[in-house]
């Protein structure tokens, strides 16, 4: 109130005050400490306590992790070095059970004299991955992207060179039927074709038509049997395949949530419930043993990818739902601009409600990414040694009976460099699209 | 209230129909919100649609380019019949440019794509084209140096006017206004106001909702009154603010001009 006087209510300010720093205790080093660890007497007694927690906690964990044992043949040996070196009270973590087999932790039963292959498939899922996941790259890296899907996969299962090429001409007979349907027989028609006559190709022809190729150029690899498959490369096997495809089938399903054509809607929401309202690991039994039972005697469908389908499927209903909560947050004024600008559906979701939709789910979409990764560790059940399964194999093993923590640490800390990178990217991702107050 | 000074001779209206209405129902579930509306706008005509909130003339505009679907008789756009064909839908749309009350740009995108992306992917105008024309429209709304930012870093009257521009860059042949100042602070209301005076000037078609009345006397060719889904009374502004024939409209014109 300075410059007016009680006795009038009159008043004209003759100068603009000017700009002055903040008081030097609410900015830099002092500033932070003041407004986050001691901003009141309760807050300044919670951070001494919690400190003190922490220390504690380390102060009993810290010793266990580097009192420890990186060469030895057994648990046992483990615990007669650390003995040694640290006295007989010490107990500390026998690493050497890692570094034994960090190997088949990684890659399971794979041929080791053939483990470039997976190195390096991953290594280009990697080089597929970058430029969709950072624009900022060359976008003739996009070109990866298209490849990656289909030479990843031959490379770790190896075989014939053909079969990935007779799949990859599924999606080609697709586009084509697209491009020729649609504009005789309208875009509906067109669409339902393009999905259909690829999945008849696949399931029908693709296989002969492989093989059939194969004994005109025989050109291919070793093959590696799924059963060999197991460690991380199956976890990320399972986990990218399904994070990949529980995308776009998400979108589509949220998109059909909310069509106005009532049997799509009512199929999308019936798959949606149906999926989320059985837990995974009955999915993957069913995978595993009953969907034998309906495929024609004979029929060697491969127990990976029936778990990748299953999966994928599990992870779509869940994608679906986070996008609609996207969808749902959008105004109705930007359909309406769209709608008024003279933007078909399809042109209008693309360039205008998926763009802003997505990035609104963003957190919600890592999240159901971060939990499928999470998930294939379920895989154990049904007898596939990945990190988890394999983990038991070792544990069965006389030279490791009873060693626990040292594995499950290992693997653990493996999850979470994958999912703390997908969290930082979702953050990133995040603050790359906010075009608010920039 | 603009007080621009506008040069009504300038203002010319065709013989050509631009929009016809003929007997045309609509009903919200069992509301019946447009009872048997019939209107004839003529190319060049600037017609002012008033009424009280809830009247219909919001809905009334919004079935010109089928935000919404009317039910019974017929509305044709530059001699193109509004049914369920959906390629006749987006040929009006593409023709009637649409400005809201609520700007409803893309906040994904910025001002210039905004503007861009109607005539590249509607209109297939190549990318360097639609660019052009794009900075040609927002010169005309005074903004060109804001082409590069988002629209949350715009203010209302900025972001209403670059809706303008966005309408304005698909070369509309008819520009709808469904209250395009009143979700303006009244600083602002005078910069767009100004850009639709201009717009009329130049001889668009142009139907517009508002309560701006001084922007109706002074550009309107016509003032529609609505109220309870009815066309009440229609005149030219002149005859319509000073003599009022409707107690309905002398009641609702002494509450908007009392104060």
């Amino acid at each position: 109130m300075s410059g007016t006087h009680a006795h009038s209510a009159a008043f004209v300010r003759d100068a603009m005050l000017p700009q002055e720093p903040p008081p030097a205790t609410s900015v830099g080093a002092l500033g932070w400490l003041r407004q986050n660890l001691f901003s009141s007497w309760l807050n300044a007694i919670l951070t001494v306590l919690s400190l003190a927690l922490i220390g504690y906690v380390l102060a009993a964990i810290l010793p266990w992790i580097f009192q420890s044992s990186w060469s030895a043949g057994s648990l046992a040996e483990c615990r007669d070095q650390i003995k040694a070196a640290y006295g007989s009270e010490a107990s500390g973590a026998c690493w050497a059970v890692i570094r034994e087999r960090w190997l088949q932790l990684i890659f399971g039963f794979y041929p080791s004299e053939l483990y470039w292959r997976p190195i390096l498939g991953f290594a280009l899922a990697l080089a597929g991955m970058a430029p969709v996941l950072f624009t900022g790259l060359p976008r003739k890296m996009l070109y990866l992207s298209l490849a990656a899907p289909f030479v990843v996969p031959w490379l770790l299962w190896g075989g014939t060179v053909w079969l990935p090429v007779s799949v990859a001409l599924g999606f080609v007979l697709g586009y084509a039927a697209q491009r020729i349907v649609a504009p005789l027989a309208g875009g509906l028609l067109g669409a339902v074709v393009a999905g259909l006559l690829p999945v008849l190709w696949w399931f029908l022809l693709a296989g002969p038509f492989a093989t059939l190729l194969h004994q005109i150029g025989p050109l291919g690899i070793e093959p590696v049997s799924s059963r060999n498959f197991g460690g991380f490369m199956l976890s990320i096997t399972i986990g990218l395949t399904a994070i990949a495809l529980s995308l776009p089938i998400g979108v589509l399903l949220a998109l059909g949530r909310q069509s106005d054509l009532f049997i799509l809607r009512a199929i999308c929401v019936g798959f949606i419930e149906l999926i989320r309202g059985v837990p995974l690991i009955t999915l993957l039994f069913v995978a595993s043993l009953l969907l034998n039972y309906f495929m024609p005697p004979g029929t060697n469908f491969d127990i990976i990818l029936r778990v990748i389908i299953m999966v994928t499927l599990f992870a779509s209903a869940y994608m679906a739902e986070v996008i609609r909560g996207g969808l749902a947050a959008l105004p109705k004024g930007q359909y309406e601009a769209a709608d008024a600008l003279g933007l078909d559906y399809w042109k209008a979701q693309r360039l205008v409600v998926m763009p802003q939709a997505l990035k609104i789910s963003i957190p919600g979409i890592v999240s159901t990414f971060i939990g499928v990764f999470k998930d294939t560790t379920l895989v154990s059940i049904i007898g596939l040694l990945d990190p988890v399964g394999f983990s038991n194999s070792i544990r069965a093993d006389v030279n490791w009976n009873g060693i626990v923590w040292e594995l499950y640490g290992f693997i653990a800390l493996m999850f979470f460099v994958f999912c703390f990178s997908m969290s930082r990217y979702s953050m990133y991702l995040e603050r790359k699209l906010r075009t608010e107050h920039r | 209230m603009s007080d621009t000074a506008i040069d009504r001779s300038r203002l010319t209206v065709s013989d050509e129909v631009a929009i016809q209405i003929l007997g045309m129902n609509k009903w919200y579930g069992a509301f019946h919100v447009l009872r048997d509306i019939n209107l004839t706008i003529n190319k060049g005509e600037r017609i002012v649609v008033c009424g009280p909130s809830g009247s219909g003339k919001s809905t009334l505009i919004r079935c010109i380019n089928r935000l919404e679907e009317h039910q019974s008789g017929k509305i044709i756009v530059d001699g193109i019949e509004l049914t369920n064909d959906l390629k006749h839908i987006d040929q009006v749309r593409s023709e009637v440019g649409m400005v809201f009350q609520h700007f409803n740009l893309f906040p994904h995108l910025t001002i210039l794509e905004n503007c861009t992306l109607a005539p590249i992917w509607v209109r297939k105008v190549p990318r360097k084209e639609a660019v052009e024309t794009a900075m040609y429209y927002l010169e005309k709304v005074k903004i060109p140096e804001q082409a590069n930012k988002y629209p949350g870093q715009l203010s209302g009257g900025q972001q209403q006017r670059v809706a303008i521009a966005r309408s304005l860059c698909m070369r509309p042949n008819i520009m709808l206004f469904d209250e395009p100042t009143s979700a303006l602070d009244p600083e602002m209301i005078k910069e767009v106001l100004d850009t639709m005076i201009q717009l009329a000037e130049e001889g668009m078609t142009m139907i517009c909702v508002t309560h701006e009345m001084g922007f109706a006397r002074q550009v309107a060719n016509r003032v529609i009154f609505m109220d309870q889904g009815q066309v009440v009374e229609q005149n030219e502004p002149e005859a319509f603010f000073n003599n009022p024939r409707s107690d309905r409209t002398k009641l609702f014109l002494s509450q908007i001009l009392g104060h």
